[in-house]
């Protein structure tokens, strides 16, 4: 036997979609997680109900790694469909756990199989009808435990927390992964070199949380009160966590009074065309969609940026163009989203790059909507949105609510009436407004998606269009200074630089590791809002060669860091893109970028 | 005593807005004197108005009436959001939406169903004239089949009645009128502003330059030949005493959410506005006899509008504070731990 390998390996669950193996997956993640190991879940899911292929990925490894592998070490084959092309992602020295009537005669000599009759051990062992079809994965779980020697306490753990809310399901729950563990017990001895062993030390005072649940978390704690939305994959959750939240900490138990209006709206215009009405009536309000949902939003965002109406709007990306990939990931909305709508138009777009991000961004996104009176796009994607991550838990907010320049009726008495909606008082290009309902003669004004002067009245003046034209500009620098910088590692003292953002950050976070093991260390900068910081620049002038890491195949950002650079340092950005729809893993920066290295410069 | 007031305080020319931009003769123009009657004579506080709109002559008019309330001139045929979303915002706002034959039965024709399903508290005005003026003369989906463009083409589709649609999705309140008929139109906007939900108000408003000849049956002089009133309108609000000088058995009177009548005096056939089938088949048979219909067609007072059944706070969700919106710390705490 093979020396043993603790706590470093890739689980792969192949299961057919809609047969309840979700929550099996989830059961093992969470025991794993009590044992105080590290996990990193990928839910690799159709677009479908049910019955096409689906795979879940747990990869365990000391150091936390957060990102995608391509390597799986321990495989559960459940799915006869895919079982062919499974058993050929199995690196050599890996075990496959399979069901016993899928032949395995003519297969690898180089992985251990272990056999298992899931659909016999069902049928004999599981007593209810309705529930046999979602427990055989349970037994799944308890084969896992057994060989990998996951404690039972852990399982219980892991059974409860999945069924917080229907505790009547945790007993047959763990009597079919008792079934699954006497079975291994059973019929199996151990001959691959994978094993689990608690620890501690390492996941102590961290959750596992979804990139959605941390943004409908962050939208709470910043005081949305009208959320309009559409469903669409991968963003729907956001709402529909936001809804549970709301229900639960939003409604007046004694009256049943909401603190939230939330609506389903008949198409993502009307979505966003609602969140816009709330924000200029004065409301913090949101929409959150996707890919098909953007491009459905771009009148209305360009009315937003022209009219100045605060609105935040989440873009869970999934992969384009068109209809695309709808259940897989990307980064490809980045580009259209900072410039959405026709004419010169720009927005403020922040960069969450972990569910931690998910969560202030979320939150502080009403803020920026407010102060700079602009839509504020917040990109997430798929692979942050909807998988679980493993997390610090979250801060508290530590200040109140940046509701922006509003002038109250006593403003409006003290100023004798004489302001203007369009008006630069203050030099920095944000200027003051009002809100419907405000008792003062001189508080209303006409509100407009076509030409405006300092006193929003209509006009076809030129120079009064390139006025406001050239204060939105200002506007915009403005808010650059304000947005969140971006997280600067120049530890290394490499010459070698490089930038990502969003969920492409755990994948960076491992490929510096490997290559400082492999005498290659990089610095790194991960941007977290557009308009791009100034520290981009000097970054990349502190570095001789700079690789911007984007899950996209046109380099997004890569082109407009190039577009913001001054000519000289233009040739020191270089492009590594990653774009199947699957989570970008590290390998997908180390190959590409050691490549380029070794060509002589 | 100086200039006479309304009961707010406040003049006639308090009402008023910039001056028109429109063609002379349009009749929105006269739409536009209708609602600032309306608004007077109800006494409508300025800042709790919200003036709301989509593209096209006809949503430019919020700019010639109250010129001191908020408006919002919005983008193309999406009013209906706007409107909804400040509505949600702050419950205490009297939504006045003013949209046209294009902006609602062309390409705002799903917001404006949409709108109505979900029974949003606001006065919807559209004001008809079957013809897109801004862009020179093109038919609109309410143009009837048969009429004749301004420089001879006919149109071979067959209209959308925004009161047909309005009906068949349940709306709340449903009534068409023409332009020129005052003593129709102001109380029928003050009804609409009164009742709770989604008021559709059709408004048949010739143009002027596009669409006022022969051959067309938006025209002045088609309607003037062609309107059939249901019953004679007239409204009494909430703060002033209900006087009936009308014979038994002569008229209805329908109380409004906050407390105003409406009076229908029967004209012809008996129309009970409560009657959703019958409102129907009053249009109907209008369109056969080659009529124009106007009048209060259909009315539910029972109806919940959205944000009641939503069970939103008539105190605007707009003033809530951190306090009222943010998780204690407590809260915050425990929920996060049970992400463990």
């Amino acid at each position: 036997m093979t020396e043993q390998i603790i706590n470093d390996l890739t689980i792969q669950a192949a299961t057919v979609n809609g047969s309840g193996s979700q929550t099996a997956n989830l059961v093992l993640t969470r025991a794993i997680f009590k044992m105080g190991i590290p996990v990193a879940p990928k839910n690799v899911f159709p677009s479908n109900i049910e019955g096409l292929p689906t795979w879940y990925q747990l990869r365990i490894t000391p150091d936390g790694h957060m990102a995608r592998t391509d390597q799986v070490d321990v495989l559960i084959a459940f799915n006869p469909a895919t079982w062919r092309d499974d058993l050929k992602s199995v690196r050599p020295g890996g075990a496959v756990i399979h069901e016993e009537a899928f032949s395995n005669a003519d297969a690898r000599p180089d992985v251990t199989f272990y056999p298992v009759p899931f659909s016999k051990l069902a049928k004999s062992k599981i007593q209810s009808d309705t529930l046999r079809k979602q427990l055989a994965n349970m037994i799944y779980v308890g084969v896992v435990a057994g060989l990998l020697g996951i404690p039972w306490e852990a399982l219980e753990h892991g059974v409860r927390r999945q069924f917080l809310s229907k505790p009547k399901a945790v007993q047959v729950n763990l009597d079919a992964i008792k079934v699954g563990l006497d079975y291994w017990q059973d019929n199996h001895s151990k001959t691959d070199p994978y094993h689990l062993e608690p620890r501690t030390g390492l996941v102590e005072g961290k959750v596992l949380v979804e990139g959605n649940q941390a943004a409908a978390l962050g939208a709470l704690m910043g005081g949305v009160t009208v959320a309009a939305w559409y469903p669409i994959t991968p963003s729907s959750s956001l709402c529909e966590y936001l809804i549970a939240y709301t229900d639960r900490f939003r409604t007046d138990p004694a009256t049943g009074e909401k603190r939230v209006a939330i609506v389903q709206a008949e198409d993502e215009l009307a979505a966003v065309g609602m969140a816009l009405g709330a924000g200029w009536a004065g409301a913090r309000s949101m929409t959150s969609t996707s890919g098909p949902g953007i491009s459905l939003m771009a009148e209305f965002a360009g009315l937003g940026y022209y009219a100045e109406v605060p609105v935040v709007i989440f873009d869970i990306q999934r992969i384009g163009p068109s209809t695309g990939l709808p259940t897989r990931t990307s980064q490809g909305d980045v580009g259209f989203a900072y410039t959405l709508s026709h004419g010169d138009t720009k927005h403020l777009v922040l960069l969450p790059g972990t569910v931690e991000e998910c969560y202030e961004f979320a939150r502080d996104a009403f803020d920026y909507a407010d102060r700079f009176q602009t839509p504020v796009f917040v990109l997430s994607d798929l692979d942050l949105g909807m998988n679980l991550w493993m997390t610090p838990s979250f801060k508290y907010p530590d200040k109140p609510f940046d509701r922006g320049k509003v002038l109250s009726k006593e403003d409006l008495e003290r100023l004798a009436g004489e302001w203007g909606r369009y008006r630069d008082v203050d030099g920095d290009a944000v200027t003051y407004r009002t809100l419907p309902g405000t008792d003062h003669p001189a508080a209303g004004f006409f509100t407009r998606g076509s030409g405006h002067d300092e006193f929003a009245r209509y006009t076809e003046n030129a120079d009064a269009y390139a006025r406001n034209m050239d204060r939105l500009v200002r506007k915009l620098e403005t808010a650059r200074a304000a947005l969140p910088v971006p997280v600067v590692d120049e530890s290394s003292g490499s010459p070698i630089g490089l930038i990502a953002f969003g969920s492409t950050h755990a994948a960076v976070l491992e490929a510096r590791q490997t290559l400082a093991a492999a005498g290659r260390p990089v610095d790194y900068l991960r941007v977290r809002a557009l308009p791009l910081s100034s520290e981009v620049g000097a970054f990349v002038a502190r570095h001789e060669r700079v690789y911007v890491v984007e899950q996209n195949r046109d380099g997004q950002v890569f082109d407009l860091i190039r577009l913001d650079l001054p000519a000289e340092l233009v040739d020191r950005v270089r492009s590594i893109r990653h774009y199947n729809g699957q989570p970008i893993p590290a390998v997908a920066i180390t190959e590409p970028l050691l490549e380029s290295e070794a060509v002589p410069a | 005593m100086s200039a006479t007031v309304n009961r707010v305080g406040l003049p006639r020319d308090a009402y008023k807005g910039a001056a028109t931009t429109l063609c002379a003769g349009c009749g929105h123009n006269s739409i536009t004197n209708h609602m600032i009657k309306a608004l007077y004579e109800l006494g409508v506080e300025p800042h709790r108005l919200a003036k709301m709109s989509g593209i096209g002559c006809s949503s430019k008019t919020p700019a010639y009436f109250v010129e001191t309330a908020h408006g919002f001139n919005g983008v193309h045929g999406r009013m209906p959001a706007l409107t909804t979303g400040a509505q949600l915002a702050n419950r205490q706002l009297i939504m006045m939406g003013v949209s046209g034959d294009g902006d609602t039965a062309s390409i705002g024709l799903g917001q404006f169903m949409h709108m109505i399903r979900r029974n949003i508290d606001c006065t919807y005005i559209i004001e008809d004239n079957g013809t897109y003026g801004l862009t020179k003369g093109q038919f609109s989906a309410t143009a009837d089949i048969g009429s004749v463009q301004k420089k001879g083409a006919v149109n071979t589709f067959q209209p959308i009645d925004p009161c047909a649609v309005a009906l068949t999705l349940g709306c709340s309140f449903v009534a068409r009128s023409f332009s020129g008929d005052g003593k129709q139109v102001v109380p029928l906007i003050k009804a609409a502003i009164a009742h709770r939900g989604t008021a559709i108000l059709d408004i048949v408003s010739p143009c002027v330059t596009f669409n006022d000849h022969d051959g067309s049956t938006k025209s002045y002089s088609w309607v003037k030949d062609h309107e059939e009133s249901i019953a004679d309108v007239s409204f009494v609000p909430f703060f002033e005493e209900v006087h009936v000088d009308y014979e038994p058995g002569t008229v209805r009177d329908v109380e409004l959410h906050d407390g105003s009548h409406i009076f229908l005096k029967k004209l012809g056939e008996d129309h009970d506005p409560s009657d959703r089938r019958a409102a129907m088949r009053v249009i109907e048979e209008g369109r056969a006899a080659g009529h124009l219909v106007t009048g209060l067609l259909y009315l539910d007072t029972t109806m919940e509008d959205f944000a009641t059944t939503e069970r939103i706070p008539e105190r605007p969700l707009k003033d809530l504070g951190e306090d009222e919106l943010r998780l204690s710390r407590e809260d915050f705490d425990l929920f996060i731990s049970e992400f463990a």
